[in-house]
């Protein structure tokens, strides 16, 4: 588990104070893949430095397994720091040294012996599908190779944290989905909490649970995927999500669309149980409304089936009113699109 | 026109003469210049044990030493030489400046080759929990290794030259050799023979570093 409470931390660099965190306060779960998403500059990098003390808060306290990290002496601190992996936009692989003797450092760091270390590495080269590159240099691999050598070097020691600082923002989309399926499977067989930081949506839609949104060191919206992605609030938050799923009509149907009397545009947002129940077939036959479809879309976030479409509703208002009550019923999220009649009249 | 006034045991001696002072020094320059050099990386601000005090006294004491000329710090410390060794004079008295000399320069050779290594690894060593003496055997140094190679490579070349005024005390030597018997007394074969030599030694220390540090490396 990891907590930051009211977290601060500024800079001083030629006598130019940064404040690259200003009050942050997020909880991680046991088990929880948490991510952190923003756009360069907003702090995430900062963030995550925290967690493993790598950057001490100017005011504030880190957790991490219910201590506070910071009333820790060197030593004690050094020690917290093996429950901690970490892994790295560019790998940070010592160069001079073949991928085993990378992934024993952090054992040799615990001065385990040669027999128990040859057997964890082994194993950990194993886990990530690279047994037959033991005897390789760094040099020799591909970045999704690479990545996979900091991966087990992390886990060497065990840790119950996994700490990835843009661990896929140098690969290929290929490589990323690769990795990232394998942080899922390091998440559920060894139990470990992964936090994540990145500027790329798809990662979090792939295998976050939870994410924060940061802009200018704040957290501006923070929950469980599905719910961010499902309304995200803050603007920033909306930008995001649209650079994976696509949530607004095209603007073709929108130069197309006639502003009716006696019709209006509704966003209607299915998620889990009502994405699979037909609901406009019953707007349809019991109240009698006119549905035109205009935008519709699938995305699936954590197992669950996020839709959204976008239906122009014509009919008598009583009767309108009746079918938005029926569908507020049935889990429906509706949000009125109002500015299409705006938008066409400036054209 | 080919005729010498010395002798080949003379020139055998003073090629001995030349390894003796070049090895020594270097020998013992290294003890004090690579942990100088250490020193200088992990007190610098941000550094594995930064310690802005030592940092601060150490860094002007390696400039001044370093801006002496060679010839005039021979001479300065002839009173340190004689302490140390108990004369003034011949080749071991010239290994003391020799020393002197070549430890604060092989100090920020090894500075230069540490601060190389990418920032990210110690990072990683960081993050890891390694102590400060596990960061510099574990990391530092194993990822610089090749460049300090090529970094005492330049020193012991380094030290070819200094050696050459070594013949001010009596140090002997090959440089001794040239200016004494080839310059001063316009000895063309002297001259040019020593010059040879020199050539061959400073050509076969740099292609035998180049080929330590790749084969070390072998990335």
């Amino acid at each position: 588990m990891i907590e930051l409470r009211d977290v601060y931390k500024t800079f001083t660099r030629k006598e130019v104070k940064i404040e690259a965190l200003k009050g942050i306060s997020l909880k991680v779960e046991k088990g929880d893949i948490f991510g952190v998403i923003g756009y360069s500059g907003a702090g995430k990098s900062t963030l995550i430095r925290l967690v493993n003390y790598l950057e001490r808060p100017s005011e504030g306290q880190v957790l991490v397994e219910g201590h506070d990290l910071g009333a820790y002496s060197d030593k004690e601190l050094r020690a917290a720091k093996k429950n901690i992996g970490m892994i790295f936009q560019h790998f940070n692989l010592l160069e001079s040294k073949k991928v085993f003797d990378n992934v024993a450092i952090p054992l040799v760091l615990l001065k385990k012996n040669k027999a128990e270390i040859r057997k964890r590495v082994q194993e950990l080269l194993e886990f990530v599908g690279l047994s037959d590159k033991a005897g390789s240099y760094p040099s020799e691999l591909s970045g999704g190779q690479k990545q996979r050598v900091g991966i087990a070097r992390a886990l060497a020691s065990n840790p119950s944290i996994l700490l990835c600082d843009e661990a896929t923002s140098a690969l290929d989309p290929q490589t990323t989905r690769s990795i990232l399926q394998l942080l899922k499977r390091i998440n559920a067989e060894y139990n470990i909490t992964v936090m994540i930081i990145t500027h790329e949506m798809s990662v979090i839609q792939e295998i976050c649970n939870k994410v924060a949104v940061m802009e200018e060191g704040r957290i501006i919206e923070q929950g469980s995927v599905l719910d961010v992605f499902g309304q995200p609030k803050h603007e920033t938050t909306q930008n995001f999500v649209k650079t994976v799923i696509q949530n607004s009509m095209t603007t073709s149907v929108r130069r197309t669309l006639k502003a009716e009397h006696g019709s209006q545009l509704y966003k209607l947002n299915f998620a889990g149980e009502s994405a699979s129940e037909p609901v406009l077939y019953e707007i349809i036959r019991s109240y009698g409304v006119k549905v035109n479809i205009l935008f519709a879309n699938t995305t699936e976030i954590q197992e669950t089936t996020l839709g959204t479409i976008i239906v122009q509703l014509q009919g008598d208002p009583s009767q309108i009113e009746a079918a938005l009550d029926y569908m507020n019923k049935h889990e429906v999220r509706i949000e009125e699109v109002k500015s299409y009649v705006l938008d066409i009249n400036h054209k | 026109m080919f005729s010498t006034s010395i002798t080949s045991e003379q020139f055998l001696k003073a090629i001995i003469e030349t390894i003796q002072m070049v090895g020594v020094s270097l020998f013992v320059g290294s003890l004090l210049g690579v942990p100088l050099g250490i020193l200088l990386v992990i007190t610098r601000p941000g550094g594995v044990l930064e310690n802005k005090g030592l940092y601060t006294v150490l860094n002007p004491v390696i400039n001044i030493i370093r801006s002496l000329p060679f010839i005039i710090l021979l001479v300065a410390i002839i009173p340190v030489t004689r302490a140390i060794v108990h004369t003034s004079i011949g080749t071991s008295a010239a290994i003391v400046p020799l020393i002197i000399y070549i430890a604060p320069y092989i100090a920020r050779l090894v500075e230069n080759s540490l601060l190389e290594v990418n920032p990210g690894i110690l990072e990683a060593a960081e993050a890891m929990g390694a102590t400060p003496l596990q960061v510099i055997w574990y990391f530092l140094l194993p990822e610089a290794i090749g460049s300090l190679i090529l970094s005492l490579t330049t020193a012991t070349i380094g030290l070819i030259g200094a050696t050459a005024m070594a013949g001010t005390v009596g140090g002997g030597g090959v440089g001794d050799l040239a200016i004494v018997y080839g310059y001063q007394r316009f000895d063309k074969v002297v001259m040019v023979a020593t010059v040879i030599i020199l050539i061959i030694l400073v050509q076969g220390i740099q292609s035998l570093g180049n080929t330590l540090a790749r084969k070390i490396r072998r990335y």
